[in-house]
């Protein structure tokens, strides 16, 4: 019966006469997204009433684009749980990613374009450096992972110290290559007289990859795979080495994507910017469902819960509560996510057997 | 056999050691220049000074602080030690670590003056002079320090309160950038003893979008905001985004300096910055200690040296801006 719950991910094939047809609620309890949805839901209409000045489309948007620069990270961070690992490097990294732009195209009097794409380079070299850590000393990815976090934000203050002789990057925004990068990256456009924030849109787009990959492709079998059960997807030939250093890499890249946003919107990056963000992806992918100990869950809920984030975060501000209050909300939240989609991947298990 | 590879080991190991100080040593070169504070014109130290403070790493303020010790220390050929923790125990561990190492004189911020008391007392004890800056104004004295340099914040905070009262301000949000410290505590509460509609807010300082999101929040929430107080320069900057974001006419007033916040002064888009100059601070720890040391000097005569409030707008910028380039105001 274990057989069933962990090979939920995987496509039914079309011949299989033998297997137990679900009834649409059944599936849809099964679904790792279910649950947060449902506290999306209810959130937003317990927001809905209670702050008037939530209901407006400006505020929606407000509260999207919040969450986009969660949950940009948190689709990566989201597979790279399914793929059975953590980064803790996340947070920080953003701010590196951004640091180390402003700092080589600055110093070096290079067009802004090419610092990003240094900066790129850079950050996939983190993630594949995680990765092949990992895999290859086989020490947890949290301590790896840790270690390149504490790295990471000394190496934010101590080069960006060095190099400007101050603990703020230098303000960019009169370079070469500026207004066509921050355009693209912190740009926003106004619909009907909403302002719409690019990021929200990237966010749809790359959780709609993710989903995609996850559910479509041999690659997502596989995260789910080497999630699931490492040792077993090795021995059916799955390249487990390949598809985890490639989710750490995929981390890192939306984490220079997000970094690349907060340096072209606000011209200028403290080094000591990000600590503490890694938790916010972490809560987020797990709020939308996704396990701690890999294998399962998606790319939906995984945005359900950064969604939920920015809500509660400003929607505690629109009420007009006191904000001290919010990490309260969040731990409590996140304790209640988690209980909820136990209870309901319980309930699907069990009246699946009946 | 097994020493001398041990020992081939420990060459190659020296020897990349000695490497990579040298390369260190050349890359620090040019614009750093000011950094190391004990340089080549000095031929020996003349004191060891310890300066320990509370900073989370990477906040522009520190940076601030740290420039003018290290400016006061390569006059006076000091040799500064700087270091610092944000968290109470661990900054009196600091302290008494300074202490364990003799230094000749100890120069930190008394924001914590309960959890400190005790390493304060180690110092002066063990006749280490001890003087206190930038926090603790009103425990300086009971705890045992010589002498006290900074800004009083409630002082701070209540002369923005008058002034915003004097424009007709009725409700100005009072944005608190970093949890459960004192000082930024202390500094809106002087604004609402001064201006009783004030609200305080709390934001995640160390993620700038959250902070423009969460301020455009509050603005839509509550248009009769007529006046956004921030309590450091780089929050000042995401404030005016949330304000063009969230269309308010609020003004805009904040404490401390950057390079940003000064040209935005320079441009009227913030009223006014409450400055405790932070540089300042540092440099005075160090010389007061070196006076101390040298000549017995006291300065202040036991009260405290006030550094701030100093208030920076449109009549003095022009002056001020390049100082703020500088990284010195």
């Amino acid at each position: 019966m274990s057989q069933e719950t962990s090979a939920a991910p995987a496509v039914t094939t079309s011949d299989a006469s033998n297997r137990v047809s679900l009834t649409w609620s059944n599936r849809l309890l099964r679904r790792p997204d279910f649950a947060a949805a449902v506290a999306a839901v209810i959130i937003l209409l317990f927001f809905f009433v209670i702050a008037p000045s939530f209901r407006s489309p400006d505020s929606i948007f407000t509260v999207l684009y919040q969450s986009s620069t969660i949950g940009i990270v948190a689709v990566a961070v989201g597979m790279l749980m399914i793929g059975g690992e953590f980064d803790l490097s996340a947070g920080v990294m953003v701010t590196t990613a951004g640091l180390v732009n402003a700092l080589f195209s600055y110093y070096l009097g290079v067009n802004l374009i090419v610092g990003a794409l240094v900066s790129l380079v850079f950050c996939l070299a983190i993630g594949f450096l995680n990765g092949y850590l990992v895999m290859r000393t086989g020490i947890p990815s949290f301590l790896i992972t840790l270690g390149s976090f504490f790295v990471l934000q000394g190496a934010n203050l101590g080069v960006t110290k060095l190099v400007s002789g101050a603990v703020s990057s230098p303000d960019i925004s009169k370079m070469g290559g500026f207004s066509p990068i921050s355009s693209f990256f912190a740009g926003s456009f106004v619909v009907g007289g909403v302002t719409v924030w690019n990021t929200v849109i990237f966010w749809i787009v790359f959780v709609a990859i993710s989903g995609w990959i996850l559910h479509r492709t041999k690659v997502g079998n596989w995260i789910y795979a080497v999630g699931g059960n490492a040792a077993s997807a090795r021995a059916v030939g799955v390249p487990v080495r390949r598809v985890k250093i490639g989710l750490f890499m995929t981390v890192s890249f939306l984490a220079w994507f997000v970094g690349m946003h907060s340096l072209y919107r606000f011209n200028t990056l403290q080094a000591g910017n990000g600590v503490g963000n890694e938790f916010l992806y972490i809560i987020a992918a797990v709020v939308g469902g996704t396990l701690m100990t890999g294998g399962y869950g998606n790319a939906l809920g995984v945005a359900i819960g950064a969604f939920i984030f920015g809500m509660t975060s400003l929607g505690i501000v629109f009420a007009g509560w006191d904000p001290n209050w919010f990490r309260t909300f969040l731990g409590v939240m996140l304790v209640l996510a988690v209980l909820m989609n136990l209870y309901i991947k319980r309930l699907s298990t069990a009246r699946k057997v009946g | 056999m097994n020493l001398t590879s041990r020992r081939r080991l420990l060459l190659v190991g020296a020897s990349v050691a000695t490497l990579g100080l040298t390369l260190s040593a050349c890359s620090s070169g040019g614009a750093q220049s000011t950094k190391s504070a004990s340089s080549a014109d000095c031929k020996s130290n003349t004191y060891t000074i310890a300066m320990i403070t509370h900073e989370a790493p990477g906040d522009t303020f520190w940076d601030k602080i740290r420039a003018g010790a290290q400016a006061a220390a390569k006059n006076e050929c000091i040799k500064l030690n700087y270091s610092a923790d944000p968290q109470a125990d661990k900054q009196a561990q600091l302290i008494q670590t300074a202490v364990d190492s003799k230094v000749d004189g100890i120069a930190t911020t008394l924001v914590t003056p309960d959890a400190l008391a005790g390493s304060v007392k180690a110092a002066t004890d063990a006749g280490i002079p001890l003087v206190g800056f930038n926090s603790g104004i009103d425990a300086y004295k009971k705890l045992g320090a010589l002498e006290y340099f900074g800004s009083d914040e409630t002082l701070a905070g209540q002369t923005v309160g008058e002034r915003l009262t004097s424009q007709g301000v009725k409700h100005p949000l009072c944005v608190i950038q970093a949890a459960g410290s004192v000082a930024l505590e202390a500094r809106c509460a002087g604004v609402k003893a001064k201006n009783p509609g004030t609200e305080n807010m709390q934001v995640n300082g160390t993620d700038d979008s959250a902070v423009v999101s969460s301020i455009q929040a509050k603005l839509t929430q509550d248009p009769s905001i007529d006046a956004i107080v921030t309590l450091g320069a780089p929050i000042a900057m995401d404030a005016l985004k949330s304000m063009s974001a969230a269309n308010s006419k609020a003004k805009l007033v904040t404490f401390d300096l950057n390079v940003d916040a000064a040209q935005a002064i320079k441009d009227g888009k913030i009223e006014f910055s409450v400055d405790q100059q932070p540089y300042v601070q540092g440099y005075m720890a160090v010389t007061a200690l070196y006076l101390y040391l040298k000549n017995g000097n006291d300065i202040g005569g036991g009260g405290p040296v006030l550094t701030g409030p100093s208030f920076v707008d449109k009549s003095n910028i022009a002056k001020i801006l390049p100082f703020a380039k500088n990284n010195t105001r």
